[in-house]
């Protein structure tokens, strides 16, 4: 890919907000157009983050960022059977469903369950004033991270999503995320998420592309968990080759909560993740898997982050990548513990199986601890499938590329297995294999006729 | 004993080589700049390459900035209110087979004995202070097998072609700040050759000495073993109490040519500074070692228990197929010591293998990481690395924090990385106290099993002395 000047993205995004910064504001609450300001600022300051700093290490978004796109600063009529789109990606499960096309909320596609405020982040504002003034950009001001920036000065559309206190919400939330459209789109994508005292729900977010066009997703995501609350976020992302995407996903967890988390990243040409987990109450748990199965010329980056900032908190964190074809994959993760969190404990794990030999892995697991009464560790491996498992599969009258699949399947499975939604699960592995044997990731009735999978 | 009591005993207990000689030093002015570079160069009669070699490093040195990456926070350094060079007046002139007695004692006292007679059978020693190097023991009984060990003075003296050929060509000028600073003032050092086919009878070892006052010390180190050779290489330092810090930047370079192998052993004991962190050595020193040939192996081990902060990383380039390299480290900081230290390994040949085993234990106020690289590139078949980094905190207002970097673009890699933190058990603890073991014992006697796997790759001599180090540094320190 080219180089992609720096300074020139900087000017690029900074006139751009400049010159439109009325009709980004236009219609929306007062809490985000009062950070567009400082955010804006501090993108022009220090431009996007450049490869080689330490948190993108591996990574280079400027390309992602290079290309002209157009913006969704306004929803789209012309809508899209999403229905049908998302069906296909997971049959038989049975949810209620947020549609979101190009970053707005399509209500007409929407179920949402009773008690629960679901709405774009301009209703969020009005139904929920004080919620929605309290939280917004709360977690991600404090964030070194400018493409965050740049999502609170141009972020329109989204989700405001509330889950009152002691409710348990009966079925999964599915968030369909589809983009579509003729001409290559930018997305900036701002989520809000509360889930109130006590509240128990699964969360499952699906990103999608309709259509074979260049799409720059730049997601934020705050999640903020209050006692005793309960959440499953899974997250499948498939969009197409050409799309690039950045997630941020900022989350507190707060006395007592539990937390669950799962990324799995079938397609996408450039994925970077960032998750980041402030453990802010004690007897928190977070436990944090992924999954990622690049080829071609993908890229792949998860980062995450987890500050023990008190005592007696607990994380796990799993990530696994399977890489084939010219594909690279990275991984950072961050451990913090803060002086006074004692009693933690954190665990780290991130295994990675090259399979080809153009494919690259970089791994970063870190540690930085203060407290003396802890538990942490981490793990890091690179390596391939083992000789003598896939020696016993064959003597046994396996063929070799059969036994092949059957380990790669079982090292993702230890993913797969966290999966507290069984149908879910299974779709999982099935996409899974699929997606391992090269075949289309979505399903034989989808209406995308996509050509650059496998 | 609580806590308190016992960390407050440790911290208490004296730098034993704290004292400082009372030798006539020649020095020169503060200050760096291109005079003082001629003027160390024409001190020691050097040829012109080696000037210009210093020359070249300075000009690029100028056009850097101090590294701020590590996990450190160093006070800025003025570098010109350092004296480059400082020799013991006697020890100047290079002929002179006597040695100044207050210069023996000093080493005496350090218990490096200079008069081969009296010295430990099997170790040849090079004793550097400040900028020059005093003595080289054994030098007679080695030449008689072909290996040169001499002072670094010496060696662009009798041997300039074999320095011209190895110096900076595993650690080039340009390669770091400090690198660059060492390349243009460094003085003395010690060099090594070990022929083909000969495996060195004794342990070859440098001691360095800090004693001027208001000094940097720059010393540089080569070691070329030859295919098919051995050799066993320890270094060790001290230096006096001060309340002012002072600069150590060392470059030490090895060649290991085919089947060829070197060990490579550091007890580093620089002063730490006192309880308050006031004083001690800054110690930002660039080792790397070339495995140049087939089947080549280089072993570092190390003992860090010294130094207000360590910025240090020996690394290794396995280029050449089948080579193979290991990096055992204990890492120990109390009171305000901060370190940064690890290793690289980077695989280029084929079938190359690396092992890395680090142990940190920090107590008191201090910051001790473990910063590592495993670079396995395209071409490495069959690369194998194994990295273990374990922390161990004892007291809660230290810091334990592992960074290592593993980057693999090799589908035959095989690269595994695992790290713990915690503190000792009260489990542990509790287990000895029943059985009639102190809590001062058991700590002792934890701390030591933690690190016996470092330990136990040290030269015989060298262990002892790295236990009886630990246990000052740490005996006690209940966490």
């Amino acid at each position: 890919m080219e180089k992609v000047n720096s300074a020139a993205i900087k000017d690029k995004f900074t006139a751009l907000y400049r010159q439109y910064s009325a009709s980004i504001c236009a219609g929306m609450p007062e809490p985000m157009n009062r950070q567009r300001e400082a955010a804006i600022s501090l993108f022009s300051e220090r431009g996007l983050p450049e490869k080689g700093c330490e948190r993108y290490r591996f990574t280079d978004i400027m390309a992602a960022f290079g290309h002209t796109y157009g913006y969704a600063i306004n929803p789209n009529n012309e809508t899209v059977d999403s229905k049908k789109a998302f069906r296909c990606a997971v049959p038989g499960l049975d949810t209620y469903t947020i549609t979101v096309a190009n970053g707005w909320i399509d209500a007409a596609n929407s179920t949402i369950p009773e008690g629960v405020v679901a709405t774009g982040l301009a209703d969020g504002a009005q139904s929920c004033p004080d919620l929605f003034a309290q939280h917004y950009n709360r977690l991600a001001a404090v964030k070194d991270d400018t493409t965050i920036s740049l999502n609170t000065a141009f972020a329109r559309s989204g989700l405001f999503l509330y889950i009152p206190d002691n409710v348990t919400i009966d079925k999964p939330i599915q968030i369909v995320n589809i983009l579509s459209g003729e001409n290559p789109l930018m997305v900036n994508q701002r989520n809000l998420i509360v889930a109130g005292r006590g509240s128990q729900a699964k969360i499952v977010f699906c990103d999608h592309t309709l259509s074979e066009r260049q799409f720059l997703l730049n997601n934020v995501t705050e999640i903020v968990m209050l006692d005793r609350s309960q959440l499953d976020c899974y997250s499948i992302q498939n969009l197409n080759d050409h799309s690039s995407q950045i997630a941020s996903v900022l989350i507190e967890q707060n006395t007592d909560s539990q937390l669950l988390a799962n990324t799995l990243t079938l397609h996408g040409g450039f994925v970077r993740n960032n998750l980041e987990v402030l453990m802010n109450g004690p007897h928190a748990e977070a436990n944090i898997y992924g999954l990622s199965l690049p080829n071609g010329h993908q890229h792949i980056d998860n980062f995450t982050y987890i500050d023990h900032a008190v005592p007696e908190c607990t994380s796990y964190e799993l990530y696994k990548n399977v890489l084939n074809g010219h594909a690279v994959g990275a991984f950072g993760g961050y451990v913090l513990v803060r002086p006074n969190a004692q009693k933690t404990n954190a665990m780290q794990s991130n295994k990675n199986i090259c399979v080809s030999s153009d494919s690259r892995m970089y791994t970063k697991p870190q540690l930085e601890i203060y407290a003396d009464d802890v538990k942490c560790s981490h793990g890091a491996t690179v390596g391939q499938l083992d000789e003598n498992a896939l020696f016993y599969m064959r003597q046994r009258g396996i063929g070799e590329d059969e036994a092949r699949m059957m380990l790669m399947s079982a090292f993702a499975h230890e993913v797969v297995r966290t999966i507290r939604i069984p149908i879910l699960a299974d779709r999982y592995a099935e996409m899974i294999e699929n997606r391992l044997r090269g075949k289309q990731a979505a399903c034989g009735d989808c209406f995308m006729k996509c050509d650059k999978r496998g | 004993m609580d806590t308190t009591n016992i960390i407050n005993e440790v911290t208490d207990s004296e730098y034993k080589y704290g004292f400082v000689s009372d030798i006539e030093h020649e020095t020169i002015g503060k200050g760096l700049n291109e005079d003082v570079i001629r003027l160390i160069s024409s001190k020691k009669e050097e040829p012109e390459w080696l000037l210009e070699f210093r020359l070249k490093a300075y000009r690029h040195w100028l056009t850097q900035t101090m590294p701020t990456w590590a996990h450190l926070d160093i006070p800025e350094i003025d570098y010109q209110d350092i004296i480059y060079y400082a020799a013991p007046k006697q020890a100047a002139k290079p002929e002179s087979t006597e040695i100044d007695p207050e210069l023996k004692k000093t080493f005496d006292k350090l218990g490096i004995p200079l008069d081969e007679q009296k010295a430990l059978s099997g170790v040849a020693f090079d004793a550097v202070m400040d900028s020059v190097s005093v003595k080289t023991t054994y030098k007679d009984a080695l030449a008689e097998r072909g290996i040169i060990f001499c002072s670094f003075s010496e060696a662009v003296r009798n041997h300039p072609d074999l320095v011209r050929q190895y110096l900076g060509s595993v650690v080039p000028p340009t390669d770091n700040y400090f690198a660059a600073l060492n390349s243009a003032v460094f003085s003395d050092g010690s060099f090594c050759y070990i022929p083909k086919g000969v495996r060195c009878p004794m342990e070859l070892s440098t001691y360095f000495r800090i004693n001027a006052a208001k000094t940097g010390q720059f010393e540089r180190t080569l070691i070329v073993c030859d295919d098919d050779s051995y050799v066993s290489y320890l270094e060790g330092c001290t230096a006096p109490r001060r309340d002012e810090n002072q600069l150590h930047a060392a470059i030490v370079e090895i060649v290991v040519m085919n089947n060829a192998e070197v060990k490579y052993s550091t007890v580093q004991n620089w002063y730490p500074g006192d309880r308050e962190g006031r004083g001690g050595i800054y110690n930002f020193v660039t080792k790397r070692g070339l495995c140049k040939g087939v089947n080549a192996k280089l072993s570092w081990s190390q003992v860090e228990t010294g130094s207000a902060i360590t910025w240090k990383y020996p690394s290794t380039v396995l280029l050449g197929d089948g080579s193979s390299s290991e990096f055992y480290s204990v890492a120990v900081t109390n009171n305000h010591q901060q370190a940064d230290t690890g290793t690289k390994m980077i695989h280029i040949g084929r079938n190359t293998h690396s092992r890395i085993v680090s142990k940190g234990i920090s107590a008191g106020q201090s910051q001790n990481s473990y910063r590592g690289l495993v670079k396995v590139s395209a071409n490495a078949d069959g690369a194998r690395n194994y990295s273990q980094c374990d922390s161990l905190l004892l007291g809660d207002r230290c810091g334990a924090h592992t960074f290592p970097y593993v980057e693999c673009a090799n589908n035959t890699a095989v690269l595994e990385h695992e790290a713990t933190t915690s503190k000792i058990g009260e489990d542990q603890i509790f287990y000895c106290n029943q059985r009639g073991i102190s809590t001062e014992d058991a700590v002792g006697l934890i701390v030591n099993g933690y690190a016996k796997e470092v330990l136990n790759t040290l030269p015989m001599e060298f262990a002892v002395e790295a236990q009886k180090l630990l246990q000052v540094s740490l005996e006690g320190s209940v966490g």
